[in-house]
Parts: C-alpha cells; sequence; structure tokens
C-alpha cells in the first residue's frame, strides 16, 4: 500500500460533472418491443381449445364460457389470474390459432385485487390496441407438429386399372409420430356426429394400447374399420391444429387402431367384454343394414335386445357397400366390421323389402320396436332435354351394379354430373372400367360449383385428377345432345351462381360461355333421393313430415309413432358418421321408450 | 478489520476461548466472555437470506453456525411435478443473480436425456452462449464493486448497477424480460436478436469498459479497500478440494478449475480465453479474479457476437411438448456460473414429468462448511465481506 492508494480514488470525483444516468420519467418507459407484458387474445380469431391452459404451469388460466359453442369453437375464452401468472408466455407459444399475445404494457394500478383476474380481449384493457409485445418467436418454432404425416398410397398408374385399396395405412411409427401432434383439445369430439372420443384414442395410439383404444372408438363407433376409411372427417375440418398448420389425420389415425386388431370375433368380444350379454326379452326390427341400422343394432344388442335387421339387398352394409367404390373401402373391411356385430348377436335376414315381402304393420306386430334407416338410394335426375335416354344412368344404380357383379355399360367417352363425393365415385369408378376395357381413360366431371365451392373432399378431386379424369367446374347442364338416336354428349353454359337472395337453389347462367363435352353415356349424380314406400297411408297420416319430406323426429330419433325410430340418411346427413350417430341415440331412445327410463 | 486490529492495539485473546481436550472451543455463554450474534435470517438481502449465527468474543468471531432453511420454496419438486417444457420458469428462481444458468441445465439435462442434444440449432447453441456470458456479466457488474460495497465503499455499485441495468436493457430486448429471460428452452432458444442488437450491446460494452478502469482505480488502488481485503477471508490452496471449492474462489488460491475449459460444452471451445487466476486466495485475490473476469466475460461477448451466424432456426423440432416423455435415464448437466461449477442432476423414468432434479451450486459448500470455518477469528465487521467474497447465494442452497 502506498499513498498513490489515497489519493487515486478521488479520481471517482470526475462523474461528478457528468450528466446523470438516470431515467426522468421510469413509469412511462416504452418496454422492448418482445417484452412479456400483460395479455390480449383475439377473441374471434380464437376458438377456445385450451392449450394455454393445459400448458400454463402456474394454472393462472381458467377457460371460462364467452358465447354459445358452435363447431369448431369451444365458446370459451382463456381468463388469467395475475395472481399467479409468471409472463412466460408459453400460452402463447403454444397458442393453436396465434390469437393470444403479451403486449409490451407493463403497469396496471388498481385497488380491488379481484380486478387482476380477467378475460384478455373480452374485459377491454387499455393495451387492447398495443401492437408490440411478445408473439409467438420464428422462425421454426413449434410446440407440436405442423405438418401431416403424409399418408403412403398407390400411385396413380398403379391404382387406375384396378379397384385395390390405395390409400396403404399409417405404420406404427407413422400413426405414433402423427399422434404426437395432437394437443388434445377436445374440438373435435364435439363437432363429431357421434362425439367420438378422439383426443382419447389418439392418446391410445401414444401410449401404444390399441386394446384401449379399440373400445373408446366401439364407445361411439360399431364401424371403426369402415369409418377409419371413408369418414368425412368433420373432426379434421375443425381441428385446433390445422388452424396454422396441416389437422391431424383424425380418420387415418383411426383406421390404424382398427386395423392393428386382427378380424377375429372372438379378439374383439374379449377386449371389448361382450360375451354372454344379458338378454332382456324385448325385440327391435331394423330396416337396412347401412350405418344407422347398424349402430342401432349393435348398441341395442349391448343392452340385451333381441335385433333382426331386414335388408333389401343380397350383403349388408348399405351404401357403405354398394355405394363406395372397392378401392376406398375394400369389402373384407366391411365385412370385419359386420362380422363382429354379428357375434354379438344382431341377426340379418337378406334379399327381403319390407314393404313388399314383409310390411311393417307385421313387424309393429312382431316386434316391440322398429328403426328404419333405409339411406338414399334413388338416384335423381336433372330433367334436363335428353336425361331420359337409355344411354343416361344415375350414379347410385351404376354403383351398386358395380358390387353386384353386373355389367356396367363402359363406354369410351363418359360426361358425368355432379360435384359430389359421389360424382367423384362413379368417375373413378368408371375411369378403372374403361381403363380396363379400352385402356384409357376419357371421363369429363362437371359440377354447378366452382372448383372452390364443389363439395366433394378436395383429396377426391386431387385423386380423380392424377387418376387421368377431367373435372371441369362451373357448368349448368343445359341438354344431353343425342344424334341418331345416340348420347354425342352434354351441354354445359357457364353457372354464375347458384343460390338466389332467399338462399333457394336457383342457378344463374351464362349462356354466351357455353361448351359441349362429348360423350358416349352421361352419368348424372346430382343427388339422391329416398324410398319410404313401405310406410304406407295408414302410418302416414299418424307422422308428421318437414317441407323436405322427411319424416319429423325427436331428438332421440323417435317419430310421432313412439315404436318407430329413424336415422341415417334419411333423416340427416347424408354421410356414414351422422348414421353412426343416429343409430346410437335411437338405440338409446327405444331403450328409454321400452323401459321407460327417460332420464 | 485487519488482524491488527484498531489503532494497532490486539488484545490478547490466547487463552480464550479455552479448547477442551478433544480440540474443541469452550463457550461457556454464562461466563460473559462470549455473546451470541446472528446475522440474518431477517434480511432480503443476499447475506441475510441465510442465517448465520456467530459466537463472538469482544468484536472477534470464536465460532459460526449457518443456518439455512428460511428461504426454502421447494423448487425441486414443483418441477418435478411439471411437464419438460414447463420446467424452465420455475428453475429461474433457484438463482436470482444469474436464472439463464438454471434454463440451460433443465433445457441442456432434458435434450440430453432425450437424444436431442445434437439436433439444437446452431443459432440456438451460440446464443445459448451469449445468453450465459451476459448473465455472467450482469452478475460481474454487482459483485465486482458489490465486494466494495461490504466496505461501505457504494460508488462502484451505483456505478455497477446502471451498468447492469444496460445489460438488462439487452436481455428485455433480447428475451422479453429483464431478470427472468424464460429464454432458453427445451430444445433451443424463444427467438434471434431484434435488430440493431449488435449496435447497441457494443455500445452498453464501451461503457463497461470505462468501468472496468474506473473500478479498478476506486478499488485496487484504494487504500481501504486494500487494508480490508488484502490477508482477509483466506482460502489456502489446501482447502480447495476439502471443501470443493469451486469457480473464481479457487482460482483465487491458485487452482485453475473452469468447467468452460475443464469440460467445455455450448461453443466454449470455439472461442479463446484463459480463465484468471491469483495465488493470495484472500478477498482481493478473489475480487481482483473476478475484475480480470470481467474484461474477459466482455472479450467472450465480443468474440460470441463476431462469430454466431447470421440467421438460422432456433428451436429444433422436438416432440409435442404436451406428450413428450423422457426414456428413463440420468443425467449430470454442469457449466460454469460467475459463482462456479454449477450443475443439475436430472432423472427421468419414461414419463412426461422428471423423476427427481437434483441442483447442486457452488453456495451449498462455499455458503455453509466453508464460510463456518472462514468465520471463526474474523473481526465481525468483516463477515458479510467475507461472505459476499464467496458469492454466497442462500436461494441456490435452498431450492
Amino acid at each position: 500500500m502506498n499513498i498513490k492508494d489515497v489519493f487515486t480514488p478521488f479520481t471517482t470525483w470526475s462523474k461528478v460533472v457528468k450528466d446523470p444516468v438516470t431515467i426522468k420519467n421510469p413509469i412511462g418507459r416504452e418496454a422492448a418491443p418482445r417484452y412479456r407484458g400483460f395479455h390480449k387474445n383475439d377473441v374471434e380469431a380464437c376458438i377456445g381449445c385450451g392449450t394455454c391452459e393445459a400448458i400454463c404451469e402456474n394454472k393462472a388460466i381458467d377457460l371460462v364460457p364467452y358465447k354459445d359453442p358452435v363447431s369448431g369453437d369451444s365458446g370459451l375464452r382463456p381468463r388469467i389470474d395475475y395472481g399467479r401468472c409468471c409472463w412466460c408466455a408459453l400460452c402463447v407459444d403454444i397458442c393453436t390459432t396465434n390469437s393470444l399475445s403479451l403486449t409490451n404494457e407493463y403497469t396496471w394500478v388498481d385497488t380491488d385485487p379481484d380486478n387482476f383476474i380477467f378475460t384478455p380481449g373480452v374485459d377491454k384493457k387499455s393495451w387492447d390496441d398495443k401492437k408490440d409485445g411478445w408473439k409467438k418467436p420464428v422462425p421454426n418454432y413449434h410446440f407440436y407438429g405442423q405438418t401431416r404425416v403424409p399418408m403412403g398410397e398407390l400411385h396413380a398408374h398403379e391404382r387406375i386399372d384396378s379397384f385395390v385399396e390405395f390409400i396403404k395405412g399409417y405404420s406404427k411409427q407413422q400413426a405414433e409420430e402423427e399422434a404426437d401432434r395432437c394437443v388434445g383439445c377436445g374440438i373435435c369430439t364435439a363437432t363429431c356426429p357421434a362425439h367420438m372420443g378422439i383426443p382419447e384414442y389418439i392418446k391410445a395410439i401414444r401410449n401404444d394400447d390399441m386394446e384401449e383404444g379399440l373400445r373408446i372408438l366401439y364407445e361411439t363407433n360399431p364401424l371403426p374399420e369402415i369409418c377409419g376409411r371413408i369418414c368425412t372427417h368433420k373432426c379434421e375440418d375443425v381441428c385446433s391444429v390445422g388452424v396454422n398448420g396441416d389437422p391431424l389425420s383424425i380418420r387415418w389415425l383411426k383406421r390404424y387402431i382398427a386395423d392393428q386388431i386382427p378380424a377375429d370375433t372372438d379378439k374383439y368380444n374379449d377386449i371389448l367384454v361382450t360375451k354372454d350379454i344379458k338378454q332382456n326379452n324385448k325385440k327391435v326390427a331394423i330396416i337396412g343394414s347401412g350405418p344407422s341400422g347398424l349402430s342401432a343394432a349393435y348398441y341395442l344388442a349391448l343392452l340385451g335386445y333381441s335385433v333382426k335387421i331386414f335388408e333389401k339387398l343380397p350383403q349388408a352394409g348399405g351404401m357403405m357397400r354398394y355405394g363406395i367404390p372397392e378401392y376406398r373401402l375394400p369389402y373384407d373391411q366391411i365385412d370385419k366390421d359386420i362380422n363382429y356385430i354379428l357375434s354379438v348377436g344382431v341377426e340379418i335376414e337378406y334379399n327381403v323389402t319390407v314393404g313388399k315381402d314383409i310390411t311393417l304393420e307385421q313387424l309393429h306386430k312382431d316386434y316391440d320396436a322398429v328403426f328404419a334407416g333405409t339411406g338414399l338410394h334413388l338416384g335423381r335426375s336433372t330433367r334436363i332435354a335428353g336425361s331420359d335416354h337409355p344411354n343416361v344412368y344415375q350414379s347410385v344404380d351404376l354403383l351398386r351394379d358395380i358390387v353386384k357383379e353386373v355389367p356396367v355399360p363402359v363406354e369410351r367417352k363418359i360426361v358425368v354430373i355432379g360435384g359430389g363425393n359421389v360424382a367423384m365415385d362413379i368417375t373413378r369408378s368408371m375411369a378403372r372400367l374403361q381403363m380396363k376395357k379400352f385402356g384409357e381413360v376419357n371421363i369429363i366431371t362437371t359440377s354447378l360449383e366452382d372448383e372452390a365451392h364443389m363439395p366433394a373432399d378436395r383429396e377426391e378431386i386431387v385423386e380423380a385428377r392424377e387418376e387421368g379424369c377431367t373435372i371441369i367446374p362451373g357448368y349448368g347442364p343445359q341438354e344431353i345432345i343425342i344424334e341418331d338416336n345416340k348420347v354425342k354428349g352434354l351441354k354445359v353454359w357457364k353457372c354464375l351462381s347458384i343460390f338466389d337472395e332467399d338462399r333457394r337453389f336457383n342457378p344463374k347462367f351464362d349462356a354466351s360461355d357455353e361448351r359441349i363435352f362429348e360423350g358416349d353415356m352421361v352419368i348424372e349424380s346430382i343427388g339422391q333421393g329416398m324410398d319410404i314406400s313401405y310406410l304406407s297411408e295408414d302410418f302416414k297420416k299418424d307422422l308428421e313430415f318437414d317441407p323436405r319430406g322427411r319424416v319429423k323426429t325427436n331428438d332421440r330419433f323417435q317419430s310421432s309413432l313412439p315404436w318407430l325410430f329413424l336415422g341415417g340418411d334419411i333423416i340427416q346427413g347424408p354421410d356414414v358418421i351422422h348414421g353412426i350417430a343416429n343409430g346410437h341415440i335411437a338405440a338409446q331412445g327405444i331403450d328409454d321408450f321400452l323401459f321407460g327410463n327417460k332420464s | 478489520m485487519s488482524n491488527k486490529g484498531l489503532f494497532g492495539f490486539k488484545p490478547d485473546r490466547s487463552n480464550y476461548p479455552e479448547i477442551d481436550k478433544d480440540g474443541k472451543a469452550i463457550l461457556d455463554l454464562s461466563s460473559q466472555k462470549y455473546t451470541k450474534l446472528w446475522l440474518g435470517p431477517n434480511h432480503p438481502g443476499v447475506t441475510g437470506n441465510m442465517a448465520v449465527e456467530l459466537t463472538i468474543s469482544g468484536d472477534e468471531v470464536v465460532e459460526a453456525r449457518t443456518h439455512v432453511g428460511y428461504l426454502h420454496r421447494g423448487f425441486e419438486k414443483l418441477i418435478e411435478r411439471r411437464l419438460f417444457v414447463q420446467g424452465f420458469p420455475t428453475s429461474i428462481r433457484m438463482c436470482v443473480a444469474e436464472p439463464d444458468t438454471n434454463e440451460y441445465l433443465i433445457a441442456q439435462c432434458t435434450e440430453e436425456l432425450s437424444g436431442y442434444a445434437d439436433k439444437v440449432p446452431e443459432m440456438a447453441v451460440w446464443l445459448r452462449t451469449l445468453v450465459l456470458e451476459l448473465a455472467r456479466l450482469q452478475g460481474l457488474l454487482r459483485g465486482v464493486p458489490g465486494q466494495a460495497g461490504t466496505f461501505s465503499l457504494g460508488i462502484g455499485v451505483q456505478w455497477g448497477v446502471y451498468l447492469r441495468d444496460l445489460i438488462l436493457d439487452r436481455f428485455e430486448e433480447l428475451t422479453g424480460a429483464r431478470v427472468y429471460h424464460m429464454y432458453i428452452i427445451p430444445g433451443g432458444v424463444r427467438g434471434l436478436l431484434p435488430a440493431g442488437f449488435k449496435k447497441r450491446l457494443e455500445e452498453n460494452l464501451k461503457e463497461i469498459d470505462d468501468f472496468i478502469v474506473r473500478i479498478h482505480q476506486l478499488m485496487f488502488n484504494n487504500s481501504v479497500f486494500k487494508k480490508r481485503s488484502v490477508g482477509v477471508g483466506v482460502i489456502p490452496k489446501e482447502w480447495i478440494d476439502q471443501y470443493g471449492i469451486v469457480g473464481t474462489t479457487a482460482r483465487a488460491s491458485g487452482v485453475k478449475r473452469d468447467v468452460r475449459k475443464d469440460n467445455p460444452y455450448l461453443v466454449y471451445d470455439q472461442l479463446d480465453f484463459d480463465p484468471p487466476t491469483a495465488t493470495d486466495g484472500d478477498i482481493y485475490a478473489r475480487t481482483f479474479v473476478r475484475w480480470q473476469e470481467l474484461i474477459q466475460t466482455v472479450d467472450l461477448i465480443r468474440q460470441i457476437m463476431a462469430k454466431m451466424p447470421a440467421k438460422g432456426d432456433i428451436r429444433a423440432k422436438m416432440p409435442n411438448v404436451l406428450h413428450w416423455r423422457i426414456p428413463k435415464g440420468e443425467t449430470y448437466v454442469r457449466l460454469e456460473s460467475g459463482r462456479g461449477e454449477y450443475g443439475m442432476y436430472y432423472v427421468t423414468d419414461g414419463s412426461d414429468k422428471p423423476r427427481r432434479i437434483n441442483l447442486r451450486g457452488p453456495s451449498y459448500t462455499h455458503g455453509i462448511a466453508l464460510l463456518e470455518r472462514m468465520l471463526v477469528n474474523a473481526n465481525i465487521a468483516d463477515v458479510h465481506a467475507i461472505m459476499v467474497s464467496l458469492q454466497v447465494c442462500p436461494p441456490e442452497i435452498e431450492r
């Protein structure tokens, strides 16, 4: 130590002449643009999926009602307790809709502690309009997989000349990877007509517990192999993961579970504990073995009912077998689901048309209740000029004939009218038959709706084009051109609008944009009608009908004749999953009706 | 006070405390020769978070007992009940002085056990290194002048805290928060450098360069500081392994121990640095080593900013955080914090939550066993100085 050490510290005094470094107004200081301050939520973009609540490590977030739930929106919104929040912003990072963010506002003085529990976006705050603050980081920062695990499928040239199933199905690794993307919000469950336990069975895949998965599937859906292939998957349309990314492949995951269980009814009975069901000595007749009929039959059989299905066609399955082509839904998979339903005691009598071979009166007399799920098997005609020509066909008739192995007329050039999934089915089926017969595909499918509004699933349209089919949306059929009593083609006009101001079907055309689609045969596929002729006049006078000619039923699908329940495409839909849901609910309705349990 | 005592007067205490036949001091309070003095645990500052029970004779400590448990919040257990991704916001509370070290340990442990350690993007690895060095820098900006603060030399602390605030400004714009950054997440980090960050950081570093010179004049050329720190709180080299002393505390006693060199992690093997050492092992040496480390940290940050890639991914593609399960396993990950080796033992059992977490920080040995030994024969006025010179951080002892 020396004398220098005494004086050197005084150099500090040189700082005295410098400006102070303190901030004059610390309260008004604007925080950094990325600062994690108070929450804000775009309540219109938010779908109430609740992943913010799931990831909050302090349980500071609760989902509270904001509006009535609708498909794809739980109606709930996150409420945040600032007594618990630690501003980690994990809720922002996982937000499926990117609606939740933090602003860089950080001062809030209030005398009432309860005010610090608030619902951002609903309870208006001064910082709601602030642009800066914490947002989900970029780039490539995701808390769950954004892209779908691609499904293996046969290439178009491998599949176009046969009806072999072209979707290969997920492997174990693929299924687990896809299942991992699920955030478990359950918005899918609310939207699924059958309210399947989707997050739960996806969890079973993650846990590699296929038996548990199968049990969850059968709680609400006795046709998982079928639904796992051809369900219209409304669940995927609302999947919260799909808001910013690909929605979960819910349908393929369901198929994965069902595919893992061998086609052995004993095995199914073991897993689902459906052996030796106690009978209750009540009998129920079911008309039609489509999805609604099979679903009602299965759940009634589980409740101990003696169930008999009357089927008009030689095999069970209804439209699932006779309407959906084999390349999408192989027959052995239909049989797998149906054989198990038969194994729990359901009987099917084939080739019996109710109303012809046996009357509804007779069923009413012999059975305690009747469920009718007879579907839409009548093709609808465009009724344009020439549509009564013998070379103008109905898609449902042709599809049925293909299954029944009845020879189907196949011409070199085919025109299909329709833009729905059935139109795609007949287009792609006829394309395969053309390929087999002529070695080339020459088929044009046209629809009123433009490309963006075609009712068919997007993938159906894409796959049809891959297979060489020409799809020209946005044109309305005007006339089937017939020369020398032979079909020559279809005249169409550009469709400007389909519905009028009152939302009634009233298409407007631009006659100046006219095209002729050449074809040797025309297939109409513009929707199907129902045949409910088995309801005799005696019954009809006691039934109520809606303006579309459908029997009115209550929420349990019970008609005004209390013993008669109706469901499936003749009531709702049309699709398989609505039929399954209707059958399930009707089964409970029948049970309540017969045992007076109204709870 | 130095060993010479006030005005050179040194009381004769050769006869007491009397030593019994087992070599232990006989501290009979009823003899009125000794007084109990409690340091803490009622103080919110670092040295008061834990209690030191002092038995004093005059103004000299004859026995010290450390008591912890007043601050225990059960963070390890809280993390064991949370998903892997939910751990880091809690972990940072285990050491407030350098919270980022906890985030890094949790992230690295989970990545190692789940097989993602080598999948963390390069950009994220550099940003992690930057954040850890910035954390060290803000710790030293408080710690180096803070040592003088224990001798009531407060001016350096004021300079340091101002500069630390500038670094916190940089933290704020990079991580979204000033103190609890919550930036290093399993799989990567939570954001790229904002535009203009490098320029603003360099401006701050320039101010710190000036501070480094001034603090040298203020502390190391200061008769008061020297009188209070030279030869006080001496840690002999033999104690280093006996007590498990780490970091700058070990280096000031001549044992070169630095995890960044001994067991390089992140990108430290790509950076040019040599941990400073000293031999005296007293408070002065420890503070001087830390002052040198301050210079080195500023240099490291400049190296990182120069070598860091311009852009890149910030997080590896990881499993869904809500279902992330890590196979059964255990690991110990360590890093060099400003206080020394800081490690975490992490056990997983195949579920979606950690089975066991144990944080091992330097304060556990420095602040409990070593402190008890060092305080004997110290003057009461030096107790805080010794404690601060060991960089004891009670929150890290009591996770």
